[in-house]
């Protein structure tokens, strides 16, 4: 941690100092709609962190990480509405279940050489496949959903995650955060440039002695297991779960529509990603509501076409543009 | 049929095979329509190399054309796919002429997150046109069926079968026998030997897009004679799609309508031995199969 702080530049640290601070002061001025709408960028930088490590760093596109999303989210309200084990512990719990649905989704196409678009498929069937599994999975509550309840009792536990706008706040801002550190540590390391080589050209990865099976491996395990923590996130802060929602194929989507929109393959891409279109889907959301119109694809057909005329326009991306601007390198040669 | 003096299971045994043969038919009849769906993707995939991930929400485009033009001037869907298919042949060579040929050979992710957005742009301005419930045609014949020994067999899924395999014909024809139709198999086949005997490339990449559309919007208005039309159907036709041309094999025609047999008959054995609604969980199930145990065949042409 401190040797990543040391080697950034001297301006780049600034620039993130700042930052951090301004938004671990800001429910000092913010109101409750400021600070939930925050929240969900927080949240939304970072499962997109983790997907982008598993597709902007090791190349591997999945469009089914709604499924580690909802694994994690079920596992730990399970645990806590049946065996009142808190979201602290069932984390744990949540992470090795998820690991595990990404181990063997990664296992089935990185062993049977399924690539590309055909591993992306893989990725969308397995997430359906268990979207209709949990539909009838009567113990979850099936498609009629599961709900943790309400206690009056319970409220200022925040142990076990049950409390306000300002305790989801901080949660949301330090597991943000802590991607940012996690994804910038990993990608400093040896498996960090694995990643790098095996998605520039695999085949050249391999002939460098690089075992790009287990670099893979690792990166959907580390991916589905940094997801999963989302998705308890997810699960105590809505206290509502259904599998047509949360395994939804549009789910998969939306969360990786942050990291590239803010850039592919960059540290901080899915966050500049989350500050860019959560605040305009919401403002969207608000002006329709003000203007009377009851829209609700609106906020979908604005995010759509953002994501053609990014790709069209930036294809790498926001972030490397906007560093380029202010001056500010994540990688220190 | 049955005769009096069978023994009671003998009776029972027969009119359960019966009903199996029922929905087996019901599942050929029904997939032979998924089929046209996904020759159209396998058609695109097969020449301009690019994954059509809109393709499901352009079927329910198809859909409500062939429900609007029904329930306002009281047109056939049989007869509207027509017009409709070629309206959609318009709109693909647009489509590709305008935004995808720039994106042949950049990405594949790129290109997929470019028809991801179209997907969603369409499926987003049909929840805001028509809301979110699922629209029924209604046809005036939609309950008539045929009386064939012991099979019973819907009008509908008859008049729709027909109508795709005559596309479908129709296709393989063109593809066969037609300048237009030669030239875009020999970009699929040696992209860079066609530029350079001077076929113009991204026109007929237009035209194949065009046409992998047409089969859609064809294949989308038949679709609204067995179902009910819904904003949300988009990404499981897409996905359904997707099973079919993989499992029929990447880049042959009569793949994608045998592939689109097989799921449609295994769907409706699912749906009526289990439950309806975890039908699409066997197609699931047979995809990642499919893409785990055939990946090299899976591979198609691209080698």
């Amino acid at each position: 941690m401190i040797a990543l702080w040391r080697g950034l530049a001297p301006r780049t640290r600034a620039w993130l100092a700042g930052f951090l601070a301004l938004l671990v002061l800001t429910p000092l001025v913010a109101d409750r709609y400021l600070l939930s709408i925050l929240t969900l960028i927080f949240y939304f930088a970072y499962v997109g962190q983790a997907w982008n490590l598993m597709m902007g760093y090791a190349g591997q596109l999945s469009l089914g990480h709604a499924l580690y999303v909802g694994l994690g989210a079920y596992v730990a309200a399970l645990l806590w509405v049946y065996f009142g084990v808190g979201p602290w512990l069932g984390v744990f719990a949540a992470i090795v279940i998820a690991a595990a649905f990404g181990g063997a989704v990664g296992w089935l196409g990185f062993r049977f050489g399924v690539e590309g678009v055909y591993f992306a498929l893989l990725t969308i069937a397995a997430a359906e496949f268990t979207r209709i599994a949990f539909d009838h999975l009567a113990f979850a509550g099936g498609s009629g959903g599961l709900f943790i309840p309400y206690e009056e009792g319970r409220l200022g536990q925040w142990w076990n995650l049950r409390g306000g706008q300002l305790l989801f706040y901080y949660v949301a801002l330090a597991l943000a955060a802590g991607g940012v550190a996690l994804v910038a540590g990993l990608t400093r390391s040896r498996l960090g440039y694995q990643w790098l080589a095996v998605r520039e050209d695999e085949a050249a990865a391999r002939a460098l002695g690089i075992d790009a099976f287990r670099a893979k491996m690792a990166a959907v395990l580390v991916s589905s297991a940094m997801t999963a923590v989302g998705g308890v996130f997810y699960a105590f802060y809505y206290n509502n779960l259904f599998p047509a929602q949360i395994f939804d194929i549009g789910r998969s989507i939306e969360l990786i529509l942050g990291p590239i929109v803010g850039g592919l393959g960059t540290v901080f891409g899915p966050v500049v990603g989350a500050f860019i279109l959560t605040p305009l889907g919401e403002g969207l959301i608000a002006l329709t509501a003000r203007l009377g119109i009851d829209a609700p694809g609106m906020k979908a057909v604005f995010y759509g076409l953002t994501l053609i005329a990014i790709i069209y326009v930036r294809p790498s991306g926001v972030w490397p543009w906007l560093a380029r601007v202010i001056g500010v390198t994540e990688r220190v040669p | 049929m049955l005769h009096p003096g069978h023994e009671e299971s003998a009776r029972r045994t027969s009119m359960i095979w019966s009903i199996y043969v029922n929905v087996v038919v019901q599942g050929v009849l029904t997939g032979l329509v998924y089929g046209l769906m996904a020759l159209g993707l396998s058609v695109i995939f097969g020449v301009v190399r690019v994954v059509n991930f809109a393709h499901g929400e352009f079927a329910v485009v198809g859909m409500y054309a062939a429900f609007l033009l029904f329930r306002s001037l009281g047109l056939d869907p049989l007869v509207t796919m027509l017009p409709i298919a070629a309206a959609f042949f318009a709109i693909g060579f647009a489509l590709q002429a305008s935004l995808i040929n720039s994106f042949v050979g950049r990405a594949e992710h790129e290109q997929f997150i470019l028809l991801v957005g179209v997907g969603i742009v369409i499926a987003n301005v049909l929840l805001m046109t028509f809301g979110p419930d699922a629209r029924p045609a209604n046809l005036p014949y939609g309950f008539d069926s045929y009386l064939i020994g012991p099979l019973i067999v819907d009008k509908v899924r008859v008049y729709s079968a027909i109508a795709a395999v005559a596309i479908a014909a129709a296709l393989f024809a063109f593809f066969r026998w037609t300048a237009t139709g030669t030239a875009i198999r020999a970009c699929a086949d040696n992209l860079a030997g066609a530029a350079v005997v001077g076929l113009n490339v991204k026109r007929l990449y237009a035209i194949t897009f065009g046409i992998g559309l047409a089969c859609v919007g064809a294949a989308g208005a038949l679709m609204v004679t067995i179902a009910d039309a819904a904003p949300s159907l988009g990404p499981a036709y897409t996905l359904l799609a997707f099973i079919i041309v993989i499992v029929g094999g990447l880049g042959s025609m009569a793949g994608a309508l045998i592939g689109g047999i097989l799921i449609g008959v295994s769907e409706a054995l699912a749906g009526f031995i289990i439950e309806p609604s975890m039908k699409s969980m066997f197609s699931f199930a047979l995809l990642i199969a499919v893409l785990v145990l055939r990946p090299r065949g899976l591979m198609g042409r691209r080698a």
